[in-house]
């Protein structure tokens, strides 16, 4: 194995523990609200530095081997996408912060059918970033692409505890302060999906070379894939 | 990204000057610790001092008259600039390889065993032994071991400078100077040679003096950098090539003069 690889190597593994870390967040900070344990939401607060540590250090190993290794084609395009990813799973790590901040507000107040259309939201965006950081790892394109797709899916679940949560405002408004933060949470999960997919994107770019950020719509991305 | 100078120094440059003549002054006031087992990269425009400094370190200059050094370089606890040292034992504890390969008239064996032969080792079996050592080691052995006996002259440029590494490595030096050593090699030669000198740092301490600043970025672990023979800036080379502290290496090193 030669001198650069043996880099690329450790800048990947680098990238997958902190991408562990982060689905460790999502799940915990979900987990809290479901479970009602706050202790959860304080470690996935306390534990964000970590994340961020990784974060700046992954960044000066990308930028460090772009000055020293000087990387062309397929190595260039890893550390490229490297650099870009670890910034989604930064800003996915400060959803889960939001989430936990949340959670921890509302283990006083009662269950409500929310938490449970909230607790498969979760699933569904947990897999989605699982499979983004897979699609990362094993170079697989037709993963990632299925990723994408899977945005539509948790749009709809947004949406649809969304219009539920406004509802019940409607009839119960001492519901409101609850509902708002259960709507905080339901966007901070929809905005999760989006930066797996952007992760998606990037392993594209990366295995191709073919960047497909930015298409009107999955018809057109359908055709690019 | 902050510049870490550790590790054990191997040479100690103290306030080091050199004159070409009475009056042609090529290196002023140098300082700098060499550290052990690390590739050091010596970099700077034409003319400014590198070569000159990297010859000081086994003599080289010696060899023409009119040369003055000032000041101290320290190897092993002795200054090698004072008058009592022994050349022939200097330069096989510091060994050096050129920018073209210079091997001698002689077939691939008898340029290895050279060192061998004038340090009073005879014994068929062991030359054999410390020359294909020192063939593995300069990651030549698997491209000549049958034509052992072959005139080095027919081997390939890429082919003769990893004998000449070999060769200095033969007779087991602490420290290799590198002067360009792949200004005349094709990239894949050159890539094999600078593979080499990563790999034998574990071994021995490495100078290395480039006009291939991506060549200094990609092998050296330290980084100096000379203009008009003076030290300028020297750091580690990931500080030197992320955020040198000094704007004349930035503008160097980023292709602005030079």
């Amino acid at each position: 194995m030669s001198f650069k690889t043996e880099e690329l190597k450790r800048l990947k593994e680098t990238i997958l523990k902190m991408a562990s870390l982060v689905e460790v967040a999502i799940r915990d900070s979900v987990k809290s609200l479901v479970e009602r344990e706050a202790q959860l939401s304080d470690a996935v607060i306390k534990n964000d530095h970590v994340i961020n540590t990784l974060d700046v250090q992954i960044d000066e190993e990308c930028i460090r081997l772009i000055a020293r290794r000087q990387p062309v084609a397929r190595d260039l395009r890893f550390i490229t996408t490297g650099m870009k990813i670890t910034t989604d799973l930064e800003r996915i790590a400060d959803h889960a912060v939001n989430i936990a901040e949340k959670s921890r507000d509302l283990n006083d107040m009662p269950v409500t059918r929310a938490y449970n259309d909230i607790s498969k939201m979760r699933e569904v965006v947990q897999r989605m970033v699982k499979d983004a950081i897979d699609s990362f790892v094993n170079e697989d394109r037709k993963l990632a692409k299925d990723v994408i797709i899977r945005d539509d899916e948790v749009d709809d679940l947004n949406a649809s505890i969304i219009d539920d949560l406004i509802s019940t405002m409607i009839e119960n408004s001492a519901s409101v302060i609850q509902s708002t933060k259960l709507t905080y949470i339901s966007r901070n999960l929809e905005r999760i999906a989006d930066l797996a997919v952007n992760i998606s994107e990037m392993v594209i770019y990366m295995v191709e070379g073919r960047i497909i950020r930015h298409m009107a719509n999955l018809n057109e991305l359908n055709g690019k894939l | 990204m902050n510049g870490i100078m550790n590790g054990e120094c191997e040479i100690e440059v103290k306030g080091l000057s050199f004159y070409y003549k009475r009056d042609l002054c090529a290196l002023k006031g140098i300082n700098l610790t060499i550290r052990k087992n690390q590739v050091t990269a010596l970099i700077g425009p034409s003319g400014c001092g590198k070569t000159t400094l990297l010859r000081c370190f086994n003599r080289m200059h010696d060899n023409f008259s009119g040369c003055r050094y000032e000041g101290e370089i320290f190897f092993n606890n002795c200054n090698i600039l004072s008058e009592s040292i022994d050349l022939i034992d200097l330069r096989s504890r510091i060994g050096m390889v050129f920018q073209r390969p210079t091997p001698f008239p002689m077939t691939v064996f008898e340029n290895v065993a050279y060192g061998l032969r004038l340090r009073g080792i005879k014994n068929k079996n062991e030359l054999y032994e410390y020359v294909e050592n020192a063939l593995k080691q300069a990651a030549l052995w698997d491209e000549v071991k049958d034509r052992l006996h072959a005139n080095a002259y027919n081997m390939s440029i890429g082919q003769q400078q990893r004998l000449v590494i070999a060769r200095s490595l033969a007779v087991n030096p602490e420290v290799i100077l590198f002067d360009e050593p792949t200004s005349a090699l094709d990239p894949i030669s050159t890539a094999k040679i600078e593979d080499l000198a990563s790999n034998l740092k574990s071994k021995y301490t490495i100078v290395i003096v480039t006009h291939n600043m991506q060549q200094a970025a990609r092998i050296s672990d330290y980084t100096g950098f000379l203009m008009l023979g003076e030290l300028i800036e020297y750091d580690s080379t990931d500080k030197i090539f992320t955020n040198p502290s000094n704007t004349m290496t930035e503008d160097y090193i980023s292709g602005r003069f030079g």
